[in-house]
């Protein structure tokens, strides 16, 4: 009844979904090990010291720096043998890989796991989390990627064995170009404390910036709504929402946002939420712990301005 | 060169779904229903393809009863060439890896070179269609794009991903599946003469039988519930000196 974890490495560092999974998977054995592609073997030390895990498998290769999903998929439906379980933290990388290891092994995944209730059974969020579903899967070996807001982050202690796999790397079929990272010295967006998040009643690119400087005040991430994304104030990977990032910050501080459905749905576990708007009824007012009601512009230069 | 698009229909994702508390599952009697948007997405770029003189016919699929046909009629009204019509006759609970194993077979028969899809249908926010057909063919992917440039001997293309560290360019080789994001493009609207027109656009009927395709499900949905938003007590402020007064009182700043 053993659990592989696959580690999703930020340079050296442990992701913090994937150290979310672990916690999740503490809840379906005492058997844990970790499994890392990495070009470089040394990034294994920093996931053989995390708490809970047996043993580090690690498949090490110069190739596998910015590998393909394909190539990845293989090495990780071929390390998974022996294996229960397979849990990896949600993000762009597990959402990637997992379903194409599904596909290999003929096992349907479950997605984005929010509570274990026992070995086969799962909640997970449908209809961008207005619906919770309990779900069974009848599957001998399950793969599943879990929500790193609903799980505590594991933390380091442990002293992992590592053991390396030498498998063959099959050919690519996808070359690595480029890669463009978002260039923040603000908290990340999914692991914030805060979030200073601003929607479409921003009106301009130029006007999000005040959105910035707040959040930069309060030392906090910053969101957006998908209006204020589709209306090119700023890029995608700050929103928040169904199609972007689910959060659950101590504060989450919505400016010029009215709530659609979606965009309550990835903040609506926030431990509190400031609402300023000029629309009482918005549906975000109804969320809220504080309303300011008010312009959003005034209320963006006077908090700007005030001291803390 | 052919291109194939998976669409589905779901629940208009401007209404608010409810849990219809006999059957334990999500009412979708008389529900307003649309094309996922992902899909409309997916669509609109694999006309701009064909616009371009690179393809030589776009391909709408989709899976489900009957009323499916509409969705597919709306994907012909754009301006996608024919539409594929898989017929589950009832309301059949398939997932993921069912989907990917009747797409795979549609997508061989066809010999499409691209196939562009949504990155996930906002039902059941799986996220997993693309990347289990892509498994299946053993074909390269490109997940949530929001960039396509086909290459001038058309065998490869550049995509941008958008994932969470940034945005990453890949080079991929065709056949391939690409699963699309928000940004890619902005889908048109169909005009009426399009939609008059759609009408008499080539729709194919396959009987879900015929495939011989394992479609028990794997996963069974046991129960659900609306977890919704909750309504908050919510506490008027009026200065930015009240606001902070809260948060430091709340321990938040």
């Amino acid at each position: 009844m053993s659990v592989l974890i696959l580690i999703e490495l930020n340079g050296s560092e442990v992701s913090s979904n994937s150290r979310a999974a672990i916690t999740a998977a503490t809840q379906l054995s005492d058997t844990i090990d970790a499994l890392v592609l990495t070009d470089d073997s040394t990034n294994a030390a920093s996931v053989a010291s995390l708490d809970s895990i047996n043993t580090v498998k690690v498949i090490a290769d110069s190739q596998l720096e910015h590998v393909s999903v394909g190539v990845a998929s293989k090495l990780v439906a071929e390390a998974m043998a022996g294996y229960k379980y397979l849990l990896s933290g949600s993000s762009t990388y597990s959402k990637n890989i997992l379903p194409r290891v599904g596909a290999l092994l003929d096992i349907q995944p479950i997605s984005d796991v929010c509570e274990i209730k026992s070995n086969n059974t799962f909640v997970r969020p449908l209809y961008a989390g207005n619906i919770m579903a309990t779900v069974e899967s009848s599957d001998d070996t399950i793969l599943m990627t879990v929500r790193a807001t609903a799980f505590e982050h594991s933390g380091d202690g442990g002293s992992a064995a590592i053991e390396e796999l030498s498998l063959p790397i099959p050919e690519q079929k996808s070359n690595f170009i480029s890669i463009q990272e978002s260039q923040s010295e603000r908290p990340e967006l999914t692991t914030a404390d805060r979030i200073v998040s601003g929607g479409r009643g921003l009106g301009s690119k130029e006007n999000f910036a005040l959105i910035e400087k707040l959040a930069d005040k309060l030392d906090a991430a910053v969101g957006a709504s998908r209006a204020a994304v589709d209306a090119g104030f700023i890029s995608n990977d700050y929103q928040v929402g169904q199609t972007g990032k689910v959060v659950a910050p101590k504060l989450y501080l919505a400016v010029g946002i009215s709530g659609a459905i979606q965009h309550l749905a990835g903040m609506k576990d926030s431990q509190v939420i400031v609402v300023i708007n000029n629309d009482p009824d918005a549906p975000m007012a109804r969320m809220a712990d504080l309303v300011w009601e008010t312009d959003l512009f005034g209320a963006l230069k006077e908090l700007n301005d005030h001291s803390l | 060169m052919k291109i194939i698009i998976p669409i589905k229909r779901v629940l208009d994702p401007y209404t608010q779904a409810r849990v219809n508390k006999q059957t334990q599952l999500v009412d979708l009697t008389n529900a307003k229903m649309a094309m996922n948007p992902f899909c409309e997405i997916a669509v609109e770029e694999a006309l701009k393809i064909k616009e371009s003189g690179a393809a030589s016919e776009t391909i709408a699929v989709s899976i489900g009863t009957e009323k499916t046909i509409d969705t597919l009629r709306t994907a012909l009204a754009m301006g996608v060439d024919r539409a594929i019509f898989v017929n589950t006759e009832s309301d059949l609970d398939l997932q993921p890896l069912h989907l990917g194993k009747i797409l795979a077979n549609i997508v061989k028969r066809e010999d499409a070179q691209l196939i562009i899809m949504g990155k996930q249908a906002v039902d059941n926010d799986n996220n997993q269609t693309g990347q289990i057909l892509s498994g299946l063919l053993d074909y390269s992917l490109g997940t949530f794009i929001s960039k396509f440039q086909l290459s001038d001997d058309g065998k490869s293309a550049e995509v941008c991903r958008e994932i969470d560290s940034g945005i990453e360019t890949r080079q991929l080789n065709l056949p391939a599946i690409v699963t699309v994001d928000l940004r890619l493009n902005e889908p048109r609207y169909a005009s009426l003469p399009n939609i008059m027109k759609a009408r008499s656009k080539p729709l194919e009927t396959i009987e879900i039988s015929s495939l011989g395709i394992d479609i028990s499900p794997r996963v069974k949905v046991i129960s659900v519930e609306e977890s919704g938003t909750k309504d908050r007590a919510s506490k008027q402020v009026q200065s930015a000196e009240e606001l902070f007064s809260e948060l430091n009182q709340l321990g938040v700043l």
